[in-house]
């Protein structure tokens, strides 16, 4: 092949992590935009969603799309809702303290790391596609799933939008993330508000997770380097800024494909995560975020 | 007095223990006082000085590293090799710190992480100098201190307890020291000092240079007293470690970090007789510690009547 033909592919597969990392990390930054919460456990939870997804595609059985479309459904759900409780008994009880919320998370990570090694096992396990078709060009045949999963991260994507600019919850939501104690003084419910925000990142992970399982396999360490991808990515984009984070998800999921196709996968990180402190010293807004006074 | 007594009673108490104890315990107590040196390290940044840390893993690895390449590609034998693990190490804490220490707070966490994950990573992608995930076994050659062959049970031991007992000394010394008050008054109020004439940025700066030649020192004598090196003492576990010592010893007390040390060293090793759950173990008890006891063994007691302890 030539060297065209070479980019197309690597920046198509650069198109699919982009669109799975912008799920995961609108995630982070919504829970920490809202919360002003570090949540290293994150990661866990996009592997719990994996991990899920595996269990109930096997107990469900059948078609594979009849399992993938339940998993879909159900995994982020279950997801969600131990966030939610981890967030009661845990997060609230600390007072979102920032410094102490990070060294709960990292306690969390470890026992949900461990429960999945425990109860799944140390084995990657694959999950089967919905569909198998290919799209043929003229130059190699291209998974229609992994189209599919492109067009699937931005429909939620477009939704998670709508429902944060849209909807009453992501007004109450915004407020919250503006002024917690003008909004608590309007009648809002911050415990509410804190619990679903917290839940809705997990899920969102959890989503994510589900949509690149046939592709990547499930196994119990894999939540660190979407942990660590998003964290660039929401760092880079600007902490809390959703559109942000979108643009640079694109960014560092175009350029991962192509640095490590082309180079090598580890020399990728190392510069990516240099990149991150430098971008905290020197521009702590984001590369696209607005300086807050 | 009554301070001074105690600590040096503590480290009498650990000579002693090699007389009593039996060959398994005196190897784990050999290597809880090497990475007590560590978590002291680690305690007089976070515990004194208010600076947490999540990237303390790059500052071990240079130490490990520091010493173990020497050695094993130049032949230097341990001494030298140990002094060289504390330079790395406080030179590789200084360096973070002139960037990182520009940050405070959640994004210090995140910057000293990301500088820790870039150190792992570059380990790894030296791995043929570095042996990477499998590492490097230091010949026996090197591993002679002043004619002590330090894989031998008993000059292990020693040099263990020699170190230990330096770093206590230390840290002992510089937290009563004025420098000290200012380390503490930097955590408790940064504007306030800033205005009684105190530079932030350099007070930090050193001590995290401190801390890091603390955590080197640790590493290289991790290195030449157990013979191993390896890329994962940069993985971020040995940089969470160190933080579940301090805060369960009690963060800001001297001899807090070797009693949690110890504490989760036996946690764990009697854990893992009972189930494979090691990382369930080491989950909660961050949990619990940072929902119910926030002060730590050490620093509740201290709360509650002995209010003399350093």
């Amino acid at each position: 092949m030539d060297f065209g033909p070479f980019l197309l592919l690597a920046l198509m597969e650069g198109t699919v992590t982009a669109a799975v990392l912008a799920l995961t990390a609108v995630g982070l930054s919504l829970v920490f935009g809202v919360m002003r919460v570090v949540n290293v456990a994150h990661g866990e939870f996009f592997m719990l969603g994996a991990v899920l997804a595996w269990f109930i595609t096997t107990w469900v059985g059948g078609p594979e799309w009849v399992g993938f479309a339940v998993a879909l459904a159900l995994a982020p759900l279950i997801v969600a809702l131990l966030a939610a409780l981890a967030d009661r008994l845990v997060l609230k009880r600390l007072g979102y303290e920032p410094e102490a919320t990070i060294v709960a998370t990292i306690g969390l990570l470890y026992i949900l790391q461990q429960a999945a090694l425990s109860l799944y096992g140390p084995e990657a396990r694959p999950v089967e596609p919905p569909f198998s078709f290919r799209i043929q060009f003229p130059w190699f045949g291209y998974s229609g799933y992994k189209l599919a999963v492109v067009i699937a991260a931005v429909l939620v994507l477009l939704a998670v939008w709508l429902f944060m600019t849209r909807s009453r919850a992501g007004l109450v939501m915004r407020a919250t993330q503006v002024d917690r104690d003008t909004a608590r003084a309007f009648g809002i419910d911050v415990d509410r508000v804190y619990a679903g925000v917290f839940a809705l990142g997990a899920g969102l992970a959890a989503v994510a997770a589900v949509l690149i399982v046939p592709i990547q396999q499930a196994h119990y360490l894999m939540g660190g380097d979407p942990l660590l991808l998003s964290f660039i990515t929401v760092i880079i984009g600007g902490l809390g800024s959703l559109r942000g984070t979108v643009i640079a998800a694109l960014l560092i999921g175009l350029s991962d494909g192509v640095i490590a196709f082309f180079f090598s996968p580890t020399l990728a990180k190392i510069l990516a995560t240099l990149l991150v402190a430098l971008v905290l010293v020197f521009r702590p807004q984001g590369l696209f975020g607005a300086r807050q006074s | 007095m009554k301070v001074w007594a105690l600590h040096l009673a503590v480290i009498a108490g650990l000579g002693a223990a090699l007389f009593v104890l039996p060959p398994y315990h005196v190897t784990s107590l050999s290597r809880i006082m090497v990475l007590a040196v560590f978590a002291m390290g680690y305690n007089l940044a976070f515990g004194y000085t208010g600076l947490l840390s999540l990237g303390h893993a790059l500052f071990f690895a240079a130490g490990v590293y520091g010493a173990a390449l020497p050695a094993s590609y130049l032949g230097v034998s341990a001494g030298p090799a140990m002094i060289g693990g504390l330079f790395a190490g406080a030179v590789m804490a200084g360096a973070v710190g002139l960037l990182a220490l520009r940050t405070a707070g959640v994004s210090f966490m995140i910057v000293t992480l990301m500088f820790a994950q870039a150190g792992y990573l570059t380990i790894l992608y030296f791995g043929q100098v570095t042996g990477g995930d499998e590492g490097l076994v230091l010949p026996e050659t090197v591993r002679q201190l002043a004619g002590l062959d330090l894989s031998s049970e008993t000059a292990r031991f020693v040099t263990a307890l020699v170190l230990f007992s330096l770093g206590l000394i230390g840290a002992l010394l510089i937290v009563q020291s004025p420098f000290g008050r200012v380390m503490v008054a930097m955590r408790e109020n940064e504007e306030r000092s800033r205005m009684l004439g105190y530079n932030p940025f350099v007070v930090k700066l050193a001590v995290l240079a401190l801390s890091g030649a603390y955590a080197g020192l640790a590493g290289a004598a991790h290195a030449v007293l157990f013979g191993y090196a390896g890329a994962s003492f940069a993985t971020i576990q040995y940089s969470i470690l160190p933080m579940l010592w301090v805060l369960m010893g009690g963060a800001g007390t001297v001899l807090g970090p070797l009693i949690g040390t110890a504490l989760m060293f036996y946690i764990i090793d009697l854990a893992g007789n009972l189930t494979t759950a090691t990382l369930l173990v080491v989950g909660v008890a961050l949990l619990v510690l940072i929902l119910f006891a926030p002060r730590g063994i050490l620093g509740t007691l201290r709360e509650r009547g002995l209010r003399w302890l350093p």
